[in-house]
């Protein structure tokens, strides 16, 4: 790719360098640039307007596209004669890439806003009865206040809480191996792990069908099952996350501790794990707020409730997403309506358990009895981040050390 | 000065250097310790391998009646002799495309305004906003595609039928409807995928070095020039990998398949209507709790087929991106 294609070409009749206090700036935003792009766009509107009033058309959707296609011509066009084809190449780059984004953005806040104001209806209506109730009354003329998700959400939570006391030891054992050692068996289990994190959340539901649910008969549907099943999704992806944060313990302060006489079960209890504490906070528990909205996992394996089930040992047990499922196939409208208030229930846990694993990220591991742990952050460049790329995927984006500085 | 020498002592053997032997087996607490980490890992190692041999084992069922035949049927109806997942797994594979294909340049659009175009008090706001609807769970979604998207679809859907139905692809299976289509799938599940897109790729695009896009600036290039100049080729198989990943998000997307499509599980191009594609996700769900013993050993071939689909797409994903480092 030839460089000079990024040159800019020279302004055409300009006499002489301007004198560096005359240069303009490169990001100014001079009203002739605001002037060209509001002008395009009240002319794309204008004729857009009078084709769709002359033709007769009425499709919303279609108008915004077609007032954004002429909008979005008729503004290159300008640049073009204006600049030269470099400024309006990037100047119609700079649109498209501003409307991709909006659009993104408006999609997703789309679902949320939605859900938040079909699922306000459901939990505001007197108010904390649609938490604490369950869906026995659910039936030919009940309300919305008659019902509620009450046992939906103790079975969410037993299930979530129970995988994570399953995954987490074995998830931070196994990441401190595959750290530590680096033989034919660690580099084994490595790619195993890498590629059970894409793996799709049906298989892990359909697995612990077939291991523990169906072997068990009547009493196989159960909590705990569903527990498992949300273990066998967890387990790669916080074994990963956990890989990746305790990689960047510097390895200078293993080898300090050990040069001091600890033995090395010493040094992983107290200096790398400690370090990385903050890090391995985020990773599980942004691994848990993942789970905590599967479907297929918990689908096979929980049952489902109406009524409230405190043990998950025994009998079946509700859980919100399967609830949200069920209520979608019940004829009542009242039934919809709690599956949007049951939704909202569980994008507000979820987004609750993000930010305290924000929060947690962000607090630099403090309070440790070695003093030399308090000076060193875990993660010197952005934990959060990294353990968020590496909950997403399944393999490794940047090794550590070949991060180039951020914008 | 009389210097006393003393001669040195003759019969003294030589010093020869002879390292230290460290001591580096540790104590034996240390052995069981590292026992432990090494068994969690092969537990671990354990678990997931045996998912594969599960799978396998209570399909062979059904493999040893159909075998090859799984690819080779029109239709599928194991209760009366025949396996045919051609039209489930191309369904499949027709959602994960359309999602790719809608989400991708729109993912990549926002990664890069969030990146190189949005003033920079937003920047970390905006990646945390697409980090925390990445974890938005993908049944509100399905929810939210039911009751809105499928219908919201319909007339755009048609009007795309309608002129560009020279197209295999735009035509419906079931003429004058275009709801509960793989296309409204698609749409739904390109949702799902746009903050998983953006935020691995953004993620990849911001390890661009940054003297080398501030070089191409000052050299008098537009931003436009150092994104498709710089940028862009840096992180091309980090890209490739983050839209692979998608596609394999879309290929196991259970939930929002089976609420939004309306499966004939027939084989055809159409994909703007109902009655057409199915899906393997869709297909296990709703049969398996109530499937005689063949029909069910045949869904666990079918979910056998999805992971190893999925498996070969990731292991895809994680050569290509291996593959960069520029």
């Amino acid at each position: 790719m030839a460089i000079t294609d990024v040159f800019r070409r020279p302004p055409s009749g300009s006499p002489t360098d301007p004198t560096p206090g005359d240069r303009p700036s490169p990001r100014r935003r001079d009203t002739g640039m605001m002037l060209e792009l509001v002008g395009s766009a009240v002319a794309g509107l204008a004729v857009v307007w009078v084709v769709f009033a002359v033709a007769g058309i009425n499709a919303p959707l279609g108008f915004a596209a077609c007032w954004f296609g002429v909008f979005f011509t008729l503004y290159g066009i300008l640049c073009w004669r204006q600049h030269g084809p470099m400024i309006a190449k990037d100047r119609m780059a700079t649109v498209a890439i501003w409307a991709g984004a909006l659009v993104a953005l408006a999609a997703l806040a789309a679902v949320i806003l939605y859900v938040l104001i079909k699922g306000l209806v459901a939990v505001a209506s007197d108010f904390p009865h649609f938490l604490v109730a369950d869906m026995t009354k659910l039936g030919g003329n009940a309300k919305i206040t008659d019902v509620g998700v009450g046992a939906a959400i103790v079975g969410t939570v037993e299930q979530v809480a129970l995988a994570f006391i399953i995954t987490v030891p074995l998830a931070i054992f196994t990441a401190t191996y595959l750290v530590s050692s680096d033989g034919p068996f660690a580099r084994t289990v490595s790619s195993v792990v890498d590629a059970m994190t894409g793996s799709p959340a049906i298989i892990a539901g359909l697995f612990v069908y077939l291991l523990w649910t169906q072997p068990h008969h009547h009493s196989g549907k159960s909590g705990f099952a569903a527990a498992l099943a949300l273990a066998v999704m967890m387990l790669p992806v916080v074994t990963r996350a956990a890989q990746e944060v305790l990689a960047i313990v510097p390895g200078s302060l293993r080898e300090a501790a050990l040069a001091l006489g600890a033995p090395e079960w010493r040094v992983l209890l107290r200096v790398v794990l400690p370090t990385a504490r903050a890090g391995l906070t985020t990773a599980v528990i942004l691994g848990v707020a993942r789970i905590a909205g599967e479907t297929a996992p918990v689908f096979f394996n929980a049952g489902g409730l109406a009524a409230y089930n405190w043990n998950p040992f025994s009998g079946q047990q509700d859980d919100l997403p399967l609830r949200i499922y069920e209520l979608v196939y019940q004829p009542s409208p009242v039934a919809v309506q709690a599956a949007w208030g049951a939704s909202l229930v569980l994008i507000i846990l979820v987004i609750v358990l993000f930010i305290t694993a924000r929060m947690l990220g962000k607090s630099t591991p403090g309070k440790h009895r070695m003093p030399w742990v308090r000076r060193t952050r875990a993660v010197d460049d952005d934990p959060e981040q990294l353990i968020m790329t590496s909950i997403a995927t399944p393999f490794p984006i940047a090794p550590p050390g070949t991060n180039g500085p951020r914008p | 000065m009389t210097a006393v020498l003393t001669p040195p002592p003759t019969d003294l053997p030589p010093v020869v250097d002879v390292p230290i032997r460290i001591n580096r087996t540790g104590t034996r607490f240390d052995k069981v310790f590292r026992f432990a980490l090494g068994s969690s890992a092969g537990f671990v190692l354990l678990v997931l391998a045996s998912v594969v041999v599960f799978l396998a084992a209570y399909g062979w069922q059904a493999l040893k009646i159909a075998g090859i035949r799984f690819f080779t049927d029109s239709s599928w109806s194991p209760q009366t002799g025949h396996f045919g997942a051609s039209s489930l797994l191309l369904g499949s594979i027709a959602i994960a495309v359309v999602s790719v294909a809608i989400a991708g340049p729109i993912s990549l659009a926002a990664a890069l305004m969030i990146n190189e175009y949005a003033p920079t008090w937003l920047r970390g706001f905006l990646t945390g906003v697409v980090d925390m609807l990445a974890t938005v769970p993908s049944i509100v979604y399905g929810l939210w595609g039911l009751y809105l998207i499928s219908n919201l679809q319909a007339a755009p859907a048609k009007w795309i039928t309608d002129h560009f139905g020279f197209v295999p692809f735009f035509r419906t299976p079931t003429p004058g409807v275009f709801v509960q289509s793989v296309f409204a799938c698609g749409l739904v599940c390109a949702c799902t995928l746009i903050p998983i897109i953006t935020s691995v790729s953004r993620e990849v695009m911001a390890q661009t070095p940054r003297d080398a896009c501030e070089a191409a600036l000052g050299l008098g290039g537009t931003r436009w020039g150092m994104v498709t100049d710089v940028i862009l080729p840096f992180s091309r198989n980090g890209i490739v990998g983050a839209f692979l990943l998608g596609f394999g998000r879309g290929l196991g997307e259970t939930f929002i398949v089976v609420l939004v499509l309306s499966p004939a599980n027939k084989v055809t191009t159409a994909i703007m209507g109902p009655n057409g594609l199915g899906s393997i996700a869709k297909q296990i769900t709703e049969d398996y709790l109530t499937a005689s013993p063949v029909n069910a050993s045949a869904l666990i071939v079918l979910g056998l087929i999805l992971f190893l689909t999925t498996l070969l797409v990731n292991v895809g994903a994680r050569a290509v991106v291996g593959r960069s480092k520029a």
